[in-house]
């Protein structure tokens, strides 16, 4: 079993394998299953997170009407040709917050590690698959290899909001996509391994700061930008650049500045965004009384 | 390892909003009701952490009574469980705690059936939609999910290899196990997480052996 990115990176090069296949190894030997049993799996999720998107592109809305149709109107806006950007970045943003939309109004998804980050995998997927052409198989190796990369974070650090803010949960998950867009690319281990790290240091100290604790504002767009960043990440590692940083050390730092983390940022609605006057008055709204303390008015 | 499987990262398939706060809640709700071997007619659940604080916008009171119902992260009908369990005569309370618990997300939630027989079992959601359980009736052990089988028992010589030799007759291996007990010689628990699915013939055999009141399997 690899404990971490060093042993993962090291695994496939000695191997001569993709990262997803040392994953499919590893789910092989520790569920018992069979390797057919295990792409199948894989490949049910797949199909939800199509499905997820699909819906969010036709329009969703959350049940207290804080987001939904975001997707929609950047489809529209990248038909319109006039995106600064490009039309992939773009629709890998749409596609992640169309997932995170269906997410919010509690459609079906799958967790990308978790479900508020739920956007940001199969949004970079779905966008990159119009450039790549890949086949079914890689597509699902895709989530293999995104899985290894979560799997160390997860084990060393954490994938909780609660536990450590949201750098955790959508820094996780640019994280995880930025390292299977490199390697779909045609990347190397080792640049899988440096556009992660990229990624995540770009999303350390990010806070988990939900508006009256719903996965809605600033959750959507967040994913948004986790997508945007891990596309940008995965460019830059195909480039050449590396992470002066070691990816290892960066998960690290991840787990410390999770740790000295205030609670009122890790998902408790008490801080950051949650705790703006607009944020007060949207929980307000929609719970009928305010969810702060007197103690808060009189600071 | 917290996490071992990449399902584990790339799932679980679930009704949103949060795997933590609704998937993770609905397994934590399940894993009770099976513990309880029947759906309850009474349960009171205490939030802690920011379970307490963010419970209603994660639906988190929705997915541990839809996961009491033994409803599994992606049933449609975890969106009506309030409903559904008072239709069922399931009666539920909640109660929101100020302590401040190990970890954000942790839940306590009693059980009591028509005689009035009480089980408590407290359970975290550590990220993810996976799920620990960390006390059943003030015993502390560690439960993942994963399969398991559960054996209260008296405290008393012998009966944990009379336990373990019955597995090895089926050649069931073992992957963790853990024992505990309140006080010498009366109610003890062993909690053992195994590698093969477990057969009934292998569970009834566990239930004839002597000075064993319980056991219960745990599948994922």
């Amino acid at each position: 079993m690899f404990r971490n990115v060093a042993e993962l990176v090291a695994l496939a090069e000695q191997h001569q394998v993709k990262i997803a296949e040392i994953m499919i190894r590893q789910e092989i030997e520790v569920s018992g299953l069979t390797r057919e049993e295990i792409l199948a799996k894989m490949d049910t999720n797949l199909t939800v997170m199509e499905q997820a998107v699909e819906r969010g592109l036709g329009g969703v809305k959350s049940q207290t009407g804080l987001t939904g149709g975001d997707a929609v109107l950047l489809q529209n806006y990248i038909n319109s040709g006039k995106s600064l950007t490009g039309p992939l970045l773009l629709d890998a943003v749409s596609k992640a917050m169309g997932t995170n939309e269906v997410n919010a109004a509690m459609g079906i998804i799958c967790a990308t590690p978790t479900a508020g980050s739920a956007g940001v995998v199969p949004g970079t997927l779905f966008a990159v698959k119009n450039q790549l052409n890949p086949t079914r198989e890689e597509m699902i190796e895709f989530l293999f290899t995104a899985a290894a990369f979560g799997f160390v974070i997860a084990n060393n650090a954490s994938i909780s909001g609660a536990a450590g803010g949201c750098q955790a949960e959508v820094g996780s998950a640019a994280g995880m996509a930025a390292a299977a867009i490199v390697e779909m690319a045609g990347g190397t281990p080792q640049q899988s391994a440096e556009a992660m790290a990229i990624t995540l240091k770009n999303m350390l100290g990010l806070v988990c700061d939900p508006v009256a604790g719903l996965v809605e504002v600033p959750c959507v767009k967040r994913n948004a930008m986790g997508a945007s960043n891990a596309l940008t990440a995965a460019d830059m590692a195909l480039a050449g650049i590396t992470s002066r940083i070691p990816c290892d050390e960066v998960i690290g730092a991840m787990y410390a500045i999770g740790q000295s983390m205030p609670s009122a940022l890790r998902e408790t609605a008490e801080g950051g965004l949650a705790a703006t006057p607009t944020g007060r008055r949207l929980a307000a709204e929609i719970f009928g009384k305010p969810k702060t303390k007197l103690k808060d008015y009189l600071v | 390892m917290k996490y071992r499987s990449a399902f584990d990262i790339i799932g679980p398939v679930m009704i949103g909003p949060s795997s933590s706060h609704t998937a993770g809640a609905a397994r934590i709700g399940r894993v009770a009701r099976t513990l309880f071997e029947k759906q309850p007619k009474r349960v009171v659940i205490s939030l802690y952490g920011s379970f307490a604080s963010t419970y209603k916008g994660h639906g988190t009171d929705l997915a541990l009574v839809a996961g009491l119902l033994d409803f599994d992260t992606f049933d449609e009908r975890i969106r009506n469980s309030l409903q559904i369990a008072e239709k069922a005569g399931m009666e539920v309370f909640f109660q929101t705690e100020e302590a401040v618990p190990e970890h954000p997300n942790t839940v306590k939630i009693n059980m009591f059936d028509d005689n009035e027989n009480e089980m408590e079992v407290i359970g975290i959601s550590i990220g993810g939609g996976t799920i620990e359980i960390t006390e059943i009736n003030s015993f502390k052990l560690k439960l993942s999910g994963d399969p398991a089988i559960l054996v209260i028992h008296r405290d008393r010589f012998g009966i944990i290899s009379s336990v373990t030799s019955v597995l090895s007759t089926y050649e069931i291996n073992i992957g963790h196990m853990e024992v505990a007990r309140k006080e010498k010689g009366e109610m003890a628990i062993m909690v053992i997480e195994v590698d093969q699915k477990i057969e009934d013939k292998v569970i009834d055999e566990l239930r004839s052996l002597s000075n064993v009141s319980r056991v219960i399997r745990m599948v994922e």
